[in-house]
């Protein structure tokens, strides 16, 4: 029984992973993009779409990482080329990107995901690691697409701590200036990691639209996107504790039901409010820490004008 | 060359909103000029006013295909005027109604419980239109009606499909909101299960949304982890269905006849007939002898109706289910017949005593063999 949740808590919380970790990349750039929500739609319907006409799982992906890549695209045009205000450009790509999934879903609503792909997407156990008594049968006995995203974990993690392109990174979004002056390309260091971040939210929207839901529904994100942003928070902006917090949000999102349909009552409201609260304690908690690593980048948030430096 | 930047962000920030709003609207507003342009002088114009969009494979989906019979019914008599996705708040309703108007539309139908106020200034300030309110409780004696069906008829017969098909006597049931219309499906739907079944009992998960296709999903998943082997569903998406399939169990759809997402777990569906209402009063506004009412179709009518059962279903379930459709076509067949217990043990309907429709409507408890939180 316990098993069975917590399965079912990781195939919740793997929209998470990829939605959070593409923000914590693009936030280390020095960019807030509040456009999650809306890439995690257009990755949806464009995975959704590309996997009906192709029948071929790994060109949906593709398809949904670049409909990502394409919306944050706008976003670094807008915010790091133009230095437009980044809250305003991310809450409009969110709005663009949940209409643009509406428009385009229109003639595949209530459609299935062809069956291929279905088959792409049954749960395959690792050999070895999906013996390991319980650990193996929740975590290791998942679909490749969460696989993928435990091995995205740990690249991000390796290349963000222990590459110098990651250092750079990091660089850029404590002290755009600093970079700059220390013959760092601020610009490319921007546009490259937003991109990046953008493609693996879509990827994140994928997964609802091809494994969670397998039909097309509107508004099949439905929110998904801001907890992936109250997520950076909670992870401290480290891709590790984002695949744990990813896991636990993703569990207490379903909890409520497995509480109900087991004879136990406790208000739903109540337990959709709990991602939100651990978020709030966390920040608390790490506030009074104040310890450097656990601090958002400093320059986050501020367009970066080299003439102003 | 800072200011051109700063303009040249505006623009695009304002091109992307606004093709994001031309995404959700302007195919109608495009639509609705097209058929302005080909309006005859005579033929009546209405205006159809949605919450979602027209193939949301539910809800709005099945308000649409009321709206089809009603075309073809008129064919040219009548011009019809569509708006999707309308938000239920008064200032869009009422926009979106008056642009109707402003194109000829006499006859305005909402299809959405949230638009009641506006609709209810709207026939004050226009006393030459005519609005049809879907599922509100507000009219007037001039040019303002409601309409709704007794779903409990239905959803009672697929409970006696739910209750003569489970092996483990239980039956998950994924609801919306605890509140009244969800609370007598469930009732109806659990009494049909007891009526055939006393042993089963029907575990209620509500999702607390209408709008989540993903927590549907995972609602119904946590029901079959409990050992429920049939599904019902009071919520919008094909969700409850496709994770049945998945677990090799059956389910009951709502809204639409349609097993394509899990043609092998669909048994049926309870359904609306819009048009049974539709088409007769809008010829009554036509020959100008309609007069406001607050109508509520049944199975009698045809206006509710269960979708053709499917081959999973058992002979012997088609057989009752037909046995009692016949009686609540022949208006002898009252769902909420006494004696009612709720799952406390209390009685509700006294033995002799049955609920009409304003006791129905005041329904607040869950029937015995009915789990579910709140109660």
């Amino acid at each position: 029984m316990l098993l069975n949740f917590l399965v079912a808590a990781v195939v919740a919380g793997t929209p998470l992973i990829f939605a959070t970790l593409g923000e914590i990349i693009t936030e280390k750039a020095g960019n807030t993009n509040l456009g999650v929500e809306g890439m995690m739609f257009m990755g949806a319907i464009i995975g959704f779409i590309v996997g009906q006409q192709t029948n071929n799982a790994i060109l949906a992906m593709i398809g949904a990482g670049i409909a990502g890549g394409v919306g944050a695209l706008l976003y670094a045009f807008l915010t790091v080329s133009l230095r437009a205000n980044q809250i305003v450009c991310g809450l409009t790509l969110t709005i663009f990107g949940k209409g643009f999934s509406s428009f385009l879903g229109q003639k595949v609503m209530g459609t299935l995901v062809p069956a291929s792909i279905q088959q792409f997407f049954v749960p395959r156990p690792i050999p070895v690691l999906s013996s390991i008594p319980y650990i193996g049968k929740i975590f290791f006995n998942q679909d490749i697409f969460v696989y993928i995203g435990y091995l995205l974990i740990i690249g991000a993690t390796v290349y963000l701590f222990r590459t110098k392109p990651g250092l750079n990174l990091r660089a850029v979004g404590e002290s755009a200036a600093s970079a700059d002056a220390s013959g760092i390309n601020v610009t490319l260091y921007k546009y490259i990691h937003i991109i990046l971040g953008g493609a693996l939210c879509g990827l994140g929207g994928a997964y609802m639209s091809l494994v969670t839901v397998p039909v097309w529904q509107e508004n099949i994100i439905a929110g998904r996107g801001w907890i992936a942003v109250a997520l950076v928070i909670f992870a401290s902006w480290h891709p590790v504790k984002a695949l744990i917090g990813s896991l636990l949000f993703g569990g207490l999102s379903i909890v409520g039901f497995r509480l109900q349909s087991m004879g136990i009552h406790v208000s739903q409201y109540l337990i959709d409010m709990l991602p939100y609260l651990a978020t709030i304690v966390i920040v608390i908690i790490s506030t009074r820490k104040n310890k450097k690593e656990d601090m958002a980048p400093a320059d986050l948030g501020n367009a970066y004008f080299r003439e102003e430096r | 060359m800072k200011k051109f930047r700063k303009l040249a962000a505006l623009a695009l920030a304002a091109t992307l909103a606004m093709t994001a709003l031309t995404a959700c609207g302007s195919k109608d507003a495009s639509e609705s000029a097209d058929k302005n342009a080909e309006t005859t002088e005579d033929a009546t114009t209405v205006g159809f006013i949605y919450i979602g969009s027209k193939n949301d494979g539910g809800y709005t989906q099945a308000q649409n295909q009321g709206t089809e019979a009603v075309k073809e019914y008129f064919g040219d008599k009548v011009n019809i005027l569509t708006a999707e996705s309308v938000a239920e708040d008064k200032q869009t309703v009422k926009t979106n109604a008056e642009n109707m108007i402003d194109n000829g539309a006499s006859i305005i139908v909402g299809t959405s419980f949230g638009y009641m106020d506006a609709m209810e200034e709207l026939s004050a300030e226009h006393p030459e239109v005519t609005f049809l309110h879907f599922s509100g409780n507000k009219m007037n004696d001039t040019n303002f009606a409601n309409y709704f069906g007794a779903m409990e008829e239905p959803r009672y017969l697929s409970g006696i499909i739910a209750g003569m098909q489970t092996e483990s006597n239980k039956i998950g049931y994924v609801a919306a909101y605890p509140y009244t219309e969800v609370l007598i499906g469930i009732d109806a739907f659990t009494l049909g299960v007891q009526s055939v079944n006393p042993d089963a009992e029907v575990k209620v998960v509500y999702i607390n949304s209408w709008n989540d296709p993903a927590n549907e999903k995972a609602a119904a998943e946590s029901l079959l982890a409990q050992g429920c082997d049939v599904l019902a569903q009071h919520c919008d998406s094909t969700g409850p269905q496709v994770a049945a399939e998945a677990a090799g169990a059956y389910a009951i759809g709502y809204n639409l006849a349609n097993p394509d997402a899990a043609p092998k777990a669909f048994l049926t569906a309870p359904i609306w007939h819009h048009d049974k209402f539709l088409v007769p009063t809008i010829e009554s506004i036509i020959n100008g002898e309609f007069k406001p009412v607050s109508y509520y179709g049944s199975m009698a009518d045809g206006y509710v109706d269960l979708a053709p059962m499917s081959d999973l279903v058992k002979p012997e379930a088609k057989e009752k289910v037909e046995e009692i459709r016949k009686q609540m076509e022949a208006g002898e067949f009252n769902v909420f017949e006494g004696p009612i217990y709720d799952n406390q043990g209390n009685e509700v309907v006294k033995e002799g005593e049955s609920l009409d429709r304003a006791g129905i409507w005041s329904i607040d408890y869950l029937v015995k063999g009915a789990t579910g939180a709140d109660n």
